[in-house]
């Protein structure tokens, strides 16, 4: 019968007046507004949902919350489908569809359970001890059967078609988690005025008070919950967020929050995010994150239908649903009377196994009241049921409590068991803040803390409704205080609750006699008692070691409910106490995050930033391939027809040879210089010489860092007495300004220089070949282009449509060239005007491929050579290098490594057969027959096919490289397999006297 | 991340900035001699104290000044910041 599990009275959370229909393993059931997947299911009678990891052992509900280790399902299909979700989590939207996994065929015949009879196979350290050797067996073998063994979810293929978005929050006070500590401060806060945020994880604010029944003032808890948070919503300091998990505390108090924004809306509108994350940068972090309730460890405690007792509660108080018609309550303390409380609202008397001697807490003496029998000193020592619970072996312990002196068997739907409560302590121990034990509570609790970050309620160990009320609101205004003048205090209002006694500390069941069921720890990793006592005996003390060897803590529920239980049986077997033990590491996130969320709208074009050059659409209408350059876009080519990458830049390359080329070069970085000391501080930047560079004319430069490796080259002009226009490498262009700007600021700062990028503000288009002057003298016909007009490394400045030109006599390609800078928005403008004047001249435009080429044959080196390891030297460089004046690295330059025999240097290579390209960073050796290792010789920079020569040509960096000059070598390619005999030649190929550029 | 007071800008995210190191070395003077094992010691070695350490930092993704930093390398606490020219106010 569908939704036969639902409690009589209807004073939960439920809208019985929709109807949501849902599928689960393709079955379709019903369940109303304000379910959750896990409550949906559980009132259609529904409590096995997966196969756990190890064993694949039927799993139902433990919990209701964030704390749920079993209950993990596969959502969606398709490209919206997501694996491992905490079914607890997920509210009822119409047609969702959920399936169970980890289980083949299906959640009710599993093979995989053959794992569970299996299981004397698969004790800790399984995977460690079986799968180390042989070696060859990992990849073929181990793997595969691991990765198939572990494998929970499916992971869809497909990209993610749902929107994220990322959100950036400051506030005075960040209150997480809305219990009555939580709304308490929040409330504190605010009134006092300060700019406050309260994220609550679920889809209602309130916290306990949605489930304990309990006075505050002249209201219920619920009414105060609901009072509070109308309050609160009056207030225009405050953000009040629901369904929002702060899963992370960072540095500086930098917190990170996700929320859940219209997973369970029926019909979100396209644009409304899936998810949205929050970095959150708090004055002060107030942690009111509850606690959790701790299992207990008996016999088969697992089966679907055992659950925690506060999640019975409020699947029944919030959801309006019944876990089970006959159940078992067992508990070492007095808060899961609570839960028998609400069965017996119901008509449903349940069996009560309290491992106490007695209690007189008052929720005790209600029960006793009710004529319910209470059977203390007693406990659960095996239960029967294959895929769900049907019934228990409970009985009477001895006097020490290590022994069963009685067993009988009875019947039950469910156990509800209660270990006591953990506090939510993971934000707190994020944040720094070295735990302390509390022995009155046996769990950690905040305690020095190092951020701005204070504990309150439950969250601090402070299990009282009077104490978390009392702390909230003190520390809720203490801390609002110092963000505001106002002092305004509000005040605590009285409140009532049942008198609790002490609970037992009592955690794991004594096996029945002769008999060893699992009694699990860990639900969500399948570590049960043996495998820690296993771990122990073989030695393992740490608890960090005895959580990896046994995984215990270690699955995706970062062990919210089996942390406390691990450590306090090894504190058992070891004789120590719990602190003596100590506590694992709790890291972020706090509950697991979609990585659409992490990556928010950073996806597809939005990854990464694009630079566009003015000219970049004429490029595109022009067929040009593109390639990243940093995170500029340049044409790398531009195919015509039929070509290929090949045939286009052998093209395009020759006709700069031949003709005229012209290439887009704006992206280079332009860095302007100012200053009556601009002069000097070139001079101490650059290898070479700068103080008596004549007004308008340029100088290549080579610059060092302090090591003496080569940083970056360019061209730099002198524009006025004080003003220089310096370029810098596409790729270096920001590393180069940030360069300058520290010696500026940090070493030199009695310099008067100023530095300012210009990159974007200038277009630059190089204009290259031997018809470039004839071109340019046809565009410019008022400037004298001659060689002595405008000789090599002059500059001259002009105008041609009313528009502002320097033109630069500048080379890359070694050919006769031209660089014409125009104010970036006439970048276009002056490209057309080029390309239309240069039709005469058969002008080509040519991409980096080409320009690559042309710069390669003239041995014009470049990033490939200067890669960070090349000192002035290993490049050709000596001649720029003075040896008058002191620069940056110059010191480094004199060290005897750098000027050895042995440093590789720049050489050319060409293969003996003309034919066979040389693939970049292949190795150069001197004989390729010798067996390995083969001593390496260096390695291949930069490879072209010279358009001069017709064959392919290449830059390689070796050991003692001027003396080899003339040798044939190899270069050996071991990822290709190839092996190619070479010569080496100079690497100036083409115009080694580059009479070109001065022509 | 790390919130850091630039002392042009004011309070600022770490991912505005870029980290430059210890800001007690100072460069050798332009053409002081100077013996190998000293420039070496500039170039390349650097204390790695667990604690107070003086450091720079570049405001790159805002107004690209270079400033000093107090911080503790082990909690992350910034204890003051200041400009080149100035002292920390401790
Ligand atoms: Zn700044």
């Amino acid at each position: 019968m569908s939704n036969a599990y639902r409690t009589k009275n209807s004073t939960g959370l439920i809208n019985k007046n929709k109807k949501i229909n849902f599928s689960f393993n393709g079955h379709t059931y019903h369940g109303y507004e304000g379910d959750t997947l896990a409550s949906a299911l559980i009132s259609n009678g529904i409590h096995l949902i997966g196969r756990s990891f190890k064993y694949h052992r039927p799993r139902g509900f433990l919990g209701v919350g964030v704390e749920e280790p079993n209950a993990m399902v596969q959502l969606h299909e398709g490209n919206k489908s997501e694996p491992n979700i905490i079914a607890t989590e997920v509210e009822l939207v119409e047609g969702l569809k959920a399936k169970s996994q980890n289980c083949w065929p299906s959640v009710q015949f599993d093979i995989g359970e053959v794992n569970n009879l299996l299981n004397r196979f698969f004790p800790a350290g399984f995977y460690y001890k079986t799968f180390m050797w042989p070696k060859s067996f990992w990849m073929k073998i181990y793997e595969p059967f691991i990765r198939k063994a572990a494998g929970m979810g499916v992971a869809p293929l497909q990209p993610d078609p749902d929107r994220y978005e990322h959100n950036y929050e400051h506030c005075d006070v960040l209150v997480v988690g809305s219990g009555p500590s939580g709304l308490a401060s929040a409330l504190a806060a605010a009134k006092n005025g300060a700019r406050v945020i309260l994220a609550e994880d679920k889809a209602n604010f309130g916290g306990s008070l949605l489930t304990d029944e309990v006075t505050i003032g002249n209201m219920s808890g619920k009414e105060w919950a609901n009072d509070t948070v109308a309050q609160l919503k009056s207030l225009p300091n405050v953000i009040l967020k629901k369904r929002s998990q702060v899963f992370g505390y960072y540095d500086h108090n930098m917190t990170v929050m996700i929320e859940r924004v219209s997973d369970h809306q029926e019909n979100p509108s396209k644009y409304t995010p899936r998810q949205r994350l929050h970095y959150i940068r708090a004055g002060e972090v107030i942690v009111s994150t509850g606690s959790i309730e701790r299992p207990i460890s008996f016999g088969n405690n697992d089966r679907p239908g055992i659950l925690l007792a506060s999640a019975a509660k409020e699947y029944m108080t919030v959801y309006e649903t019944l876990v089970g018609k006959k159940p078992i309550i067992f508990t070492n303390n007095d808060t899961a009377y609570s839960t028998a409380l609400e069965f017996l609202k119901n008509d449903i008397t349940p069996v009560i196994l309290d491992t106490r001697n007695n209690s007189n807490g008052e929720l005790v003496k209600e029960v006793k009241q009710k004529g319910v029998n209470i059977r203390f000193n007693s406990g659960i020592a095996d239960t029967k049921g294959h895929l769900k619970i049907k019934s228990a072996v409970i009985g009477e312990l001895d006097k020490d409590k290590e022994n069963f002196t009685s067993l009988e068997s009875i019947d039950c739907d469910c156990i509800c068991m209660s270990g006591g409560w953990t506090p939510t302590v993971h934000l707190s121990s994020q944040a720094g803040n070295k735990l302390k034990f509390n022995e009155e509570i046996d769990a950690f609790v905040p305690d020095k803390k190092r951020q701005r970050e204070s504990a309150v309620g439950a969250a601090n160990g402070s299990f009282t409704l009077n104490q978390s009320l009392a702390e909230g609101f003190q520390v809720g205004f203490d801390l609002s205080n110092k963000f505001t003048d106002n002092n305004i205090e509000t005040n605590t209002p009285n409140s009532k609750e049942p008198k609790y006694e002490k609970h037992e500390r009592l955690w794991c069941m004594p096996l029945p006699q002769g008999k060893k069921p699992k009694r699990f720890i860990d639900f969500q990793n399948d570590v049960a008692v043996s495998d820690v006592e296993l771990a122990i005996r073989e030695g393992f003390r740490s608890i960090e070691h005895v959580k990896r060897y046994t995984t215990l803590g270690m699955a995706g529920d970062q062990g919210k409910t089996s942390n406390l239980n691990g450590l306090q049986y090894v504190s058992n077997i070891e004789k120590k106490i719990v602190p003596e033990v100590g506590h694992t590491t709790f890291r972020p996130p706090y509950t697991p995050v979609t990585i659409g969320a992490i990556v928010g709208r950073e996806v597809g074009n939005h990854y990464l930033p694009t630079r566009k050059s003015p000219i970049h659409n004429w490029h595109e209408e022009k067929n040009a391939v593109f390639v990243a350059a940093g995170l500029w876009q340049r044409p790398r080519y531009y195919p015509k027809e039929s070509e290929n990458m090949n045939d286009a830049v052998n093209r395009e390359a020759a006709n700069v040879r031949k003709n005229v080329g012209i290439c887009d070069v704006t992206t280079l970085g332009k860095i302007d210089i100012k200053g009556p000391d601009a002069p000097e501080f070139l001079n101490r930047v650059y290898t070479n010489a700068w103080l008596k560079l004549p007004v308008g004319k340029a100088r290549y430069g080579v610059m060092l860092r302090e090591d003496g490796m080569v940083f970056d080259d360019g061209t730099t002009s002198r524009l006025s007495e004080n003003h220089f226009h310096m370029t810098t490498t596409t790729a270096q262009a920001a590393n180069v300004l940030s360069h300058l700007e520290y010696y500026l600021q940090v070493v030199w700062p009695e310099l008067d220089v100023n530095v300012l990028s210009t990159t974007e503000q200038w277009s630059g288009i190089a204009v290259a070949g031997p018809k470039s002057r004839e071109l340019l003298s046809k565009l410019f016909p008022n400037i004298d282009l001659s060689n002595e007009g405008l000789p090599f490394m002059g500059l001259v400045d002009t105008n041609i449509d009313g528009i502002f030109a320097r033109i630069y006599r500048i080379s890359f390609s070694g050919e006769l060239a031209y660089e014409v800078n125009v104010e970036s928005n006439f970048g276009l403008h002056m490209w057309k005007r080029i390309m239309d004047e240069g039709k005469a001249f058969n002008i080509e435009p040519y991409g980096t491929e080409a320009l690559s080429t042309l710069r390669i044959e003239m041995g014009h080196v470049a990033g490939a050579e200067l890669d960070g390891r090349a000192v002035p030297f290993d490049v050709g460089l000596n001649g720029m290098v003075s040896k008058k004046k002191d620069f940056i690295g110059k010191r480094s330059l004199s060290k005897e490594a750098f000027s050895s025999e042995d440093r590789q240097t720049i050489v050319g290579l060409v293969p003996l057969d003309k034919r066979t390209k040389i693939p970049e960073g292949s190795h150069i050796v001197e004989n390729d027959k010798v067996a390995s290792p083969v001593p390496k010789l260096g390695h291949v920079s930069s490879s072209c096919w010279s358009v001069e020569y017709n064959n392919p040509f290449s830059i390689a960096i070796i050991k003692d490289g001027k003396n080899k000059i003339g040798k044939n070598l190899f270069a050996v390619s071991p990822l290709k397999d190839i092996s190619i005999p070479v010569e080496v030649v100079s690497s100036h190929y083409v115009d080694p006297d580059g009479e070109r550029v001065r022509s | 991340m790390l919130e850091i007071k630039c002392p042009y800008c004011g309070k600022r995210s770490q991912n505005e900035f870029s980290y430059g190191g210890d800001a007690t070395v100072k460069r050798p003077m332009l053409g002081e001699e100077i013996s190998t094992e000293d420039w070496d010691n500039f170039v390349y070695f650097r204390d790695n104290p667990r604690g107070k350490h003086t450091e720079l930092w570049h405001h790159v993704s805002g107004c690209r000044q270079w400033f000093k930093a107090s911080r503790d390398t082990a909690t992350h606490e910034i204890f003051d910041t200041c400009k080149m020219n100035e002292a920390f106010n401790e």
